[in-house]
């Protein structure tokens, strides 16, 4: 495989003056300059920011650390070898793998792993579908169309932690949900629509009313991109608009399918605030995801080293699934993409 | 374009802004005597009364002493104790003063060399203070001041359990068991609890655990983390049996305790359950919710009564032991000496008379206890007095990572899905992962 980044065509800013060779090369340096001059102060940040965190990350997942004091204390192990003893477990708080085998033999977060995938799921087979009907209907000219998209699209547009609180408070037993449902003539008791058994298909009926509206755009704009001549050429040969949608617009749209899946995968298994406003990851851990299993048992608890080794995993779960799909579904639209390089063209 | 002499102004201005970032960092030296200080101070208070009584104290002190500056901020409870104080504790950039619920969690900082010992400076408060102060103490040296501590017990609805015909309160478990009874054949919901939130249903636990365990397996399951005797299945054995007598409201595991009417507290407050067992606090915030439904004053209701948990019959445990907390304020280690005179000062009676008078909880200190007038915040206190043995909340004095992992099992067996035995299991587990 070639190297994950080549240098590209570099930015060239500047005349450049014909001729002397000295000048050339001063031209080079003075290039090279221009390039760590614009990517220097991104690159150090994205460095400080992203890269220098994963590695304390790894660095602290093999270590039984609660975040107060040193990971390891040579004071302390002195002042317990003194006395011929190899200290207390704050002295000395390496553990190795201990952290990583906890979190995949803790029933909790292996039934954390299972809510994830179960989002990643019922989002490709069920928000997938919808939101491409829905695009389809709302390309069609018809009245109304401007009010329709608006609608579909503003719970997008609001802040998470807002939608969140306001379902927290509509699903409480005889609250705003259930006396909607009155409203419609649904008499009589309702389930407890947050109760263990039900909680993870309420909060994928809330992720898809929030998503639903960015999957609806993002396939809109796709369909922008499919000539209208196609379709005319069929109707002409006799096509109904099924036909149409099926054999030529779905084909056209894949590109944008598969790069909304790409999203939709990764946001679920990244899934946090809409499950921690709304739940909290509960009741009895029965809606959490990683990564508020992480929050909760991780940082509240004061589990630094346990919390990132389950941060690592995340990471390693997200990163497999990220490459695999770039490598096998999406090589076709990205091209140079860092599993694709090689393959293409 | 880039030339040598702009190459060079780069350079020196990246220098001088390395040595401003690290001059930042290195502001925690001790000031000399009566040279400007600042203290910073972080509480949990984020609305009035208790928010502004702060500021005022705060103010008091300025004006005593001259030098000083307090920066004051209050914090949303939960946000201030898991991410806030740990984080600025982590970073080396702790508040002077704050918040310090004691135990588990200061011994904790303590290890860590974050706290001021302030055992020299503080004699005459700790012996103001009495029995109250020990959670603030490791290993005999004292750390923070309380500056309120209160038991709980269940708050009940006088006018429901006078309609289901209960004559005056339990006094034992099966007495409680009667009420439950009565109040479900006179179709009221008995009890509410908040098992979203864990710690309200693991009180439960905690209560039985109380009055099944003796004071000495207590004491020292609380400083050894040892959970060998048998009283600690025995507790979830009792709590079993509660929990299948079927008390709770429905849905209680996804209830929350203390938001909104659908709560709790919201639940007994506007009359739709009978009794909440609950901390000295509950009145404050039965009477937030009904001010909230109603924009009117945030009064309690009128009809709560108070009763603390019933002994059990046949038991080890001291059936007059009360469970409790409260709440106080450490000084970082590096905090300028004034740290522990604002400390001192809150900790004085005519502070504490005064926290009592606005209502925000129970003042600790000896003589400001004639500022409780509250009828049930009194009886409260006069639990507290007789109590023989008070027990710190179980979850705060085995720390957040026990205590964390108790609570999950606790709730867990509220689930249906546990044994009495499998909550000892998982807080087992958790002491080995310490």
């Amino acid at each position: 495989m070639a190297t994950a980044t080549k240098v590209g065509p570099a930015v060239t800013a500047g005349p450049t003056p014909a001729g002397a060779t000295k000048k050339k090369l001063t031209n080079a340096v003075r290039k090279r300059l221009e390039i760590a001059l614009f990517t220097g102060p991104a690159l150090i940040f994205y460095v400080m920011l992203v890269i220098l965190p994963i590695a304390l990350a790894a660095v602290y997942s093999v270590f039984r650390w609660d975040g107060l004091g040193p990971l390891v204390d040579p004071t302390c192990i002195e002042a317990y070898a003194a006395n011929g003893s190899q200290g207390p477990n704050y002295c000395n708080r390496f553990v190795g793998f201990e952290n990583y085998e906890r979190a995949l033999t803790d029933p909790t977060f292996l039934g954390a792993i299972g809510h994830n995938f179960f989002i990643v799921a019922l989002s490709l087979l069920i928000q997938g579908p919808l939101a491409i009907g829905i695009a389809l209907l709302l390309n069609r000219k018809m009245r109304g169309r401007a009010v329709l998209r608006l609608l579909i699209f503003i719970p997008y547009v609001l802040s998470e932690v807002v939608a969140g609180l306001a379902w927290k408070l509509l699903l409480l037993p005889n609250a705003g949900f259930d006396s909607a449902l009155e409203l419609f003539g649904w008499k009589g008791d309702k389930p407890n629509w947050l109760e263990p058994d039900l909680v993870m298909w309420t909060m994928f009926a809330i992720l898809t009313w929030k998503y639903i509206g960015f999957a609806v755009l993002l396939m809109l704009a796709g369909l922008q991109g499919v000539p209208e001549e196609l379709s005319e050429a069929a109707q002409i040969d006799g096509a109904s608009w099924w036909q149409t949608q099926r054999h030529i617009t779905l084909p056209l749209l894949g590109p944008t399918i598969r790069i909304w899946a790409f999203l939709s995968i990764i946001g679920a298994l990244q899934l946090f605030d809409m499950v921690w406003v709304t739940t909290k990851g509960g009741p009895n851990f029965a809606s959490s995801t990683m990564a508020t299993y992480l929050v909760e048992i991780g940082s509240s608890r004061q589990q630094i080293g346990y919390g990132t080794a389950v941060a690592v995993i995340l990471f390693l779960i997200s990163l497999v699934i990220a490459l695999v799909y770039q490598r096998f579904a999406l090589n076709r639209d990205l091209e140079g993409a860092v599993t694709g390089i090689g393959k293409v063209k | 374009m880039m030339n040598k002499r702009s190459i060079t102004r780069w350079v020196a201005t990246g220098a001088i802004s390395a040595v401003a970032l690290a001059g930042l960092t290195a502001c925690n030296t001790t000031p000399a005597a009566d040279a400007p200080v600042t203290l910073t101070w972080w509480h949990n208070a984020t609305s009035d009364p208790l928010a502004g009584f702060w500021e005022d104290v705060a103010t008091e002190f300025e004006a005593d002493h001259p030098n000083v500056t307090v920066e004051v901020s209050g914090f949303q409870n939960e946000e201030l104790q898991r991410t806030l104080i740990p984080n600025a504790l982590r970073s080396g950039d702790a508040p002077d003063l704050f918040q310090q619920w004691g135990a588990g969690e200061l011994a904790a900082q303590v290890r860590a060399g974050q706290i001021k010992d302030i055992s020299a400076d503080v004699a005459d408060e700790i012996d103001a203070v009495g029995g109250t102060i020990a959670p603030w103490q490791v290993d005999g040296k004292t750390y923070g001041l309380p500056f309120s501590f209160g038991i709980e017990g269940f708050w009940y609805n006088k006018d429901l359990f006078a309609q289901a015909g209960i004559e005056g309160t339990p006094t034992t478990l099966d007495e409680l068991n009667e009420a439950v009874t009565k109040l479900k054949a006179a179709n009221i919901v008995p009890i509410a609890v908040g098992a979203g939130d864990k710690w309200p249903a693991a009180h439960y636990w905690y209560n039985f655990a109380l009055k099944a365990c003796s004071p000495d397996v207590l004491s020292n399951a609380q400083a050894n983390l040892v959970f060998d005797d048998p009283c600690f299945v025995e507790a979830g054995e009792l709590l079993q049996e509660f929990i299948d007598s079927a008390p709770f409201q429905e849905g209680y595991l996804s209830t929350t305790a203390q938001q909104g009417a659908g709560s709790s507290a919201g639940l007994v407050a506007t009359g739709g359950a009978a009794m909440e067992l609950m901390g000295h606090w509950n009145p404050g915030t039965m009477g937030g919710i009904l001010a909230e439904e109603s924009g009117g004053e945030a009064t309690p209701p009128a009809f709560l009564g108070w009763f603390n948990f019933p002994g059990i019959e046949g038991t080890d445990g001291d059936p007059t032991a009360a469970l409790g907390g409260g709440d106080g304020f450490s000084c970082s280690a590096d905090a300028p000496k004034e740290c522990v005179e604002l400390l001192k000062y809150i900790s004085s009676v005519d502070v504490q008379t005064r926290f009592g008078e606005i209502g925000a909880g129970l003042p600790v200190t000896k003589g400001s206890e004639a500022s409780i007038t509250d009828p049930n915040l009194q009886q409260v206190l006069a639990g507290l007095q007789q109590a023989t043995y008070v027990q710190l909340w179980l979850d705060t004095a085995y720390g957040a990572t026990v205590g964390g992992a108790m609570n999950d099992g606790i709730v867990n067996l509220f689930a249906g899905n546990g044994t009495p035995e499998d909550i000892v299991t998982s807080i087992e587990n958790a002491v080995a992962t310490l």
